[in-house]
C-alpha cells in the first residue's frame, strides 16, 4: 500500500497513534483469562500456562508419558498415557485427577464420541484400535489395523472414526457401530493428525514424511488433492507436518511442519499457504483459543510451546514447559 | 511361522509373508525373494552374539524381515499386493552362487545377501535381478567393484567413519590419536578413517597398530598406558573389526580423553535405545518379535522387508522388471525422522547415522551445521562428484 506524503511531525502523530491501537489490541488480548494445559512425555505432569501473562504457573501430576490430550464435553482434561495405558481424567477447576481410565496397551491418541460416552484409542504397539465405555473403562471392542497407529477422529455425528497407520501409510475408515474397517485410504508417507472441515465434507490428513496434507473426501474416502508445502531455506525432508488445526468456521488451517521449525496458515477454500510463522523445534500440535486470535504451538525438540498472533502471522513468546512436549488444550 | 536359516530353497516352500484371504488380490504376482546367508555363520557363534560388541549382528537378518513383512500385511492387502520370502544358507561363495541362480530359475525377483563381499559380487554377477546388500559394509561394494543392481541397506563403513568425523568436528575434538588392528579388514577400514579424517579436516597425530597379547615383550603393541603415551591428543580414534580390544579401551588410556571408532563412541545405524522418530515402537515390535535387542544389522534387514513392499505396492501385477525399477525409485520411511532413498551413483540408502555408547544415543549426523549443496544426508558416504563407482545405472 502507497503511503501518503504527510510532514514529518504528522507522520509521527500517525505512528504514534497506530502503536497506540496495536498497545490496545495486545492488552485487549492478554485480558484472555484462562490456563494452557501441555502434556510432556518426560514429566509426568501437565504444566499450566496463564494465558494473561503467558507465564507457567504450575504443574499437575498425571500417569506416565502423557501424550494427547483433548477436553471432553463437560469440559475436562482427558490426557492418554502411553506407559501407564491409561487416561486421567483431570478436572481443570480443581486442578486434580478425577479418575484414570485403562485405555488398552501403550495408548498413543484418542477422540470422543459426541456424547462422550465411548473413547476412542490408538493402541500403537498392538497396532489397534480400541473402544472403551468411558464411564466402565470397560472395551467395548478391538479392530485391528495398520502398525503404528496415531491420529484418531470421529465424524461429527459419531458414525465414522478415521484412524491413521504411520507405517502402512493408510486412514483406516471404520464404521463405529459395526467395528468393521469400511474403507483403507492410501496418503501420503507417515500420516500423523486429521481436521475435518466443520460442513463435515473433507477430512484433512497430515502426512510426516510426505511434506504435505492430503484431503479426502468424506463422501467418497478418496483422497482429492494434495496440499504440498514449501518453506524458503528448508529442503523438502526437512518439512514434516504432524499437528492441524482449523478454525470454527472452517476457512483456515493451521499445520505444524515439525522439522522445518514453521507453522503454515492454510487458507482452506483454494488450498493454499498463506503465512509461514517460524516458532521453536520441531513444531508439532496446535491449538488455538477460544477467541482464535492467539495459536498455542508445542514444539518436541526445544521443550517449549510459541504463541503465535493469528492477525499478525508472529510469534508473541516462547513458554518453557516440561520435558519433550506433545500436545496442548485450553480452558478459558 | 519363523524361517529358519535352515530351511533349504530345495524344499521349494516360498514362506508366504502375506496369506491371501483378500479378494482384491486374486489376481495379484506374487514378488518372491530368497535371502541367501552363510550357513553356519561365524558372526553368529553363540560366544561372540553373546559379547554384543556394537557394530557387529545379534542374530540372523531375516528376523528383521519378518518384522518388515508382518507390519506391512495392511499397506500390502490394500494395494492387493503380495511378498513372499524363501531362504537360502550357502557354505560356499561356489553354494551362493548356486542358490542365486536355482532362485532366479523358480521365479525369483529379487535376492537378498547378508555375505561377504566376494560372495554378494558372485550372486550378483550370476543373475539379472536387483540384489539387496543386508549386511556387507565394505566400502569396495559401493566403489570399484560397485555393481548397477545392487543396493545397500547398511551404511557403508565410509558412512560410519564420515558420521564419527562430524561428530568430532561439532565437538572440536580434532587433534587424533589413531590405533589399528593388525586384520586386513583393519587396514582397510583403517584407510576410509583416514579419508573421513581428511574430508572432515580432523588431524592425526599419530597411528599406532595395536595386538591383542598378553606377552611382556609385546607390551608396546598390547598394553593400553603405553599405547596411549607420549602423544597429545582430543580422543582415540580405535579401528579393530574384531571388537575385544576396542571394548577394553576406554579409561583404560593414559590421558583422560574418550575413545571413539569401535569402541566408546560408534557410529551405527540404528540403536535399540533411539528415541526420537518412532524408533522405540520399531524396537519394540522387533525385540518382541526375536527376542533380543535391535541391532544395525537388523535395522537394514528391516528397510530391505520395507525396501520389497514399497516395491510390490508400486507395481501390484508386477511383473519382475516393474519391481526392479521400483526399488531404485523407492522412498523409504526408516523411523529416523527422514525419508530415506537410495543414492543413483552407488545404490547405498542415504539415512541418518547414530552415534552411541552403547546405552543410549548420544549424537546424530548429519551432525547440526553441515551443508550440502543439495541432500545433506550426502555429507555422510561417498557422494557423486567423487565418481567412485566407475558404473552408470
Amino acid at each position: 500500500m502507497p503511503q501518503p506524503f504527510l510532514p514529518p511531525p504528522a507522520r509521527t502523530l500517525v505512528r504514534a497513534a497506530a502503536s497506540a491501537l496495536a498497545l490496545a489490541a495486545a492488552s485487549a488480548a492478554a485480558l484472555a483469562q484462562g490456563t494452557a494445559y501441555v502434556s510432556s512425555e518426560k514429566d509426568s505432569a501437565l504444566t499450566m500456562i496463564d494465558l494473561a501473562t503467558l507465564a507457567v504457573k504450575g504443574t499437575i501430576p498425571t500417569c506416565k508419558r502423557a501424550r494427547h490430550i483433548q477436553l471432553t464435553p463437560e469440559r475436562q482434561i482427558m490426557v492418554a498415557c502411553t506407559d501407564s495405558n491409561q487416561a486421567d481424567l483431570i478436572d481443570p477447576a480443581s486442578g486434580k485427577s478425577v479418575r484414570r481410565i485403562p485405555l488398552g496397551d501403550e495408548p498413543e491418541a484418542f477422540d470422543l464420541s459426541p456424547d462422550g460416552k465411548v473413547i476412542y484409542v490408538s493402541n500403537e504397539d498392538a497396532g489397534e484400535a480400541s473402544f472403551i465405555d468411558a464411564a466402565s473403562g470397560k472395551k467395548l471392542r478391538s479392530v485391528k489395523v495398520g502398525a503404528e497407529p496415531e491420529g484418531v477422529k470421529v465424524s461429527a455425528d459419531g458414525k465414522t472414526l478415521y484412524i491413521t497407520s504411520e507405517v502402512a501409510s493408510l486412514v483406516h475408515v471404520i464404521d463405529t457401530a459395526s467395528g468393521k474397517v469400511v474403507k483403507n485410504i492410501k496418503v501420503g508417507k507417515r500420516p500423523r493428525r486429521m481436521a475435518i472441515t466443520p460442513d463435515g465434507k473433507e477430512l484433512w490428513v497430515t502426512n510426516e514424511l510426505g511434506a504435505s496434507v492430503s484431503i479426502v473426501s468424506t463422501a467418497t474416502n478418496e483422497v482429492i488433492d494434495t496440499l504440498k508445502f514449501e518453506v524458503k531455506g528448508a529442503r523438502a525432508e526437512d518439512i514434516t507436518p504432524v499437528g492441524i488445526q482449523m478454525t470454527s468456521d472452517g476457512k483456515r488451517a493451521f499445520v505444524g511442519l515439525g522439522r522445518a521449525n514453521h507453522v503454515a496458515f492454510v487458507d482452506v477454500a483454494s488450498r493454499k499457504v498463506g503465512s509461514l510463522v517460524l516458532v521453536g523445534k520441531r513444531a508439532w500440535n496446535v491449538t488455538l483459543d477460544k477467541a482464535q486470535a492467539r495459536l498455542y504451538v508445542v514444539n518436541g525438540l526445544s521443550d517449549d510451546v510459541t504463541v503465535v498472533d493469528v492477525a499478525g502471522a508472529k510469534a508473541i513468546k516462547s513458554v518453557p514447559v516440561g520435558r519433550v512436549p506433545y500436545g496442548l488444550v485450553i480452558v478459558e | 511361522m519363523r524361517m529358519r536359516a535352515t530351511a533349504s530353497w530345495l524344499a521349494g516352500a516360498w514362506w508366504m509373508a502375506v496369506a491371501l484371504v483378500a479378494p482384491a488380490a486374486a489376481g495379484a504376482a506374487v514378488l518372491k525373494a530368497t535371502l541367501i546367508t552363510p550357513d553356519d555363520d561365524p558372526r553368529l557363534e553363540r560366544s561372540r552374539v553373546e559379547r554384543a560388541y556394537l557394530g557387529q549382528p545379534g542374530g540372523p537378518l531375516s528376523d528383521g524381515l519378518e518384522v518388515a513383512l508382518e507390519e506391512t500385511k495392511f499397506e500390502l492387502e490394500a494395494a492387493g499386493a503380495e511378498v513372499a520370502l524363501a531362504s537360502a544358507p550357502a557354505a560356499t561363495l561356489e553354494a551362493a552362487r548356486a542358490a542365486a541362480v536355482a532362485a532366479e530359475k523358480s521365479g525369483a525377483a529379487v535376492l537378498l545377501t547378508d555375505l561377504p563381499a566376494e560372495w554378494t559380487l558372485a550372486v550378483a554377477d550370476a543373475v539379472k535381478l536387483p540384489v539387496l546388500n543386508l549386511g556387507d559394509a565394505s566400502d569396495r561394494l559401493r566403489q570399484q567393484d560397485c555393481r548397477a543392481r545392487v543396493f545397500h541397506l547398511i551404511p557403508s563403513e565410509r558412512m560410519r567413519s564420515d558420521a564419527l568425523a562430524q561428530t568430532l568436528v561439532s565437538r572440536k575434538w580434532s587433534k587424533l590419536l589413531l590405533l589399528v588392528g593388525g586384520s586386513p579388514q583393519d587396514a582397510l577400514r583403517a584407510a576410509t578413517v583416514q579419508a573421513s579424517i581428511k574430508r572432515y579436516g580432523l588431524q592425526v597425530v599419530a597411528s599406532k597398530p595395536f595386538k591383542l597379547s598378553a606377552d611382556p615383550r609385546e607390551r608396546d603393541l598390547a598394553n593400553p598406558l603405553l599405547l596411549t603415551a607420549g602423544n597429545s591428543y582430543d580422543a582415540v580414534w580405535v579401528v579393530d573389526s574384531d571388537g575385544e580390544f576396542a571394548r577394553m579401551l576406554p579409561y583404560r588410556t593414559v590421558l583422560p580423553r574418550p575413545v571413539v571408532g569401535d569402541g566408546g563412541l560408534v557410529a551405527l545405524a540404528w540403536h535399540a535405545q533411539f528415541e526420537r522418530y518412532g524408533a522405540p515402537q520399531v524396537s519394540r515390535r522387533f525385540a518382541k518379535a526375536a527376542k533380543r535387542p535391535m541391532t544395525a544389522q537388523d535395522w537394514a534387514a528391516w528397510m530391505a522387508g520395507k525396501t520389497l513392499a514399497a516395491a510390490a505396492i508400486a507395481a501390484p501385477k508386477g511383473p519382475n522388471a516393474a519391481w526392479a525399477q521400483a526399488i531404485g525409485k523407492s522412498t523409504l520411511d526408516g523411523s529416523k525422522g527422514t525419508s530415506l532413498s537410495f543414492r543413483a551413483w552407488d545404490g547405498q540408502l542415504r539415512q541418518p547415522m547414530l552415534l552411541t555408547d552403547g546405552q543410549g544415543v548420544i549424537a546424530q549426523a548429519p551432525a547440526e551445521g553441515v551443508l550440502h549443496p543439495r541432500n545433506v544426508l550426502d555429507t555422510l558416504g561417498a557422494d557423486a562428484p567423487e565418481k567412485l563407482c566407475p558404473i552408470a545405472r
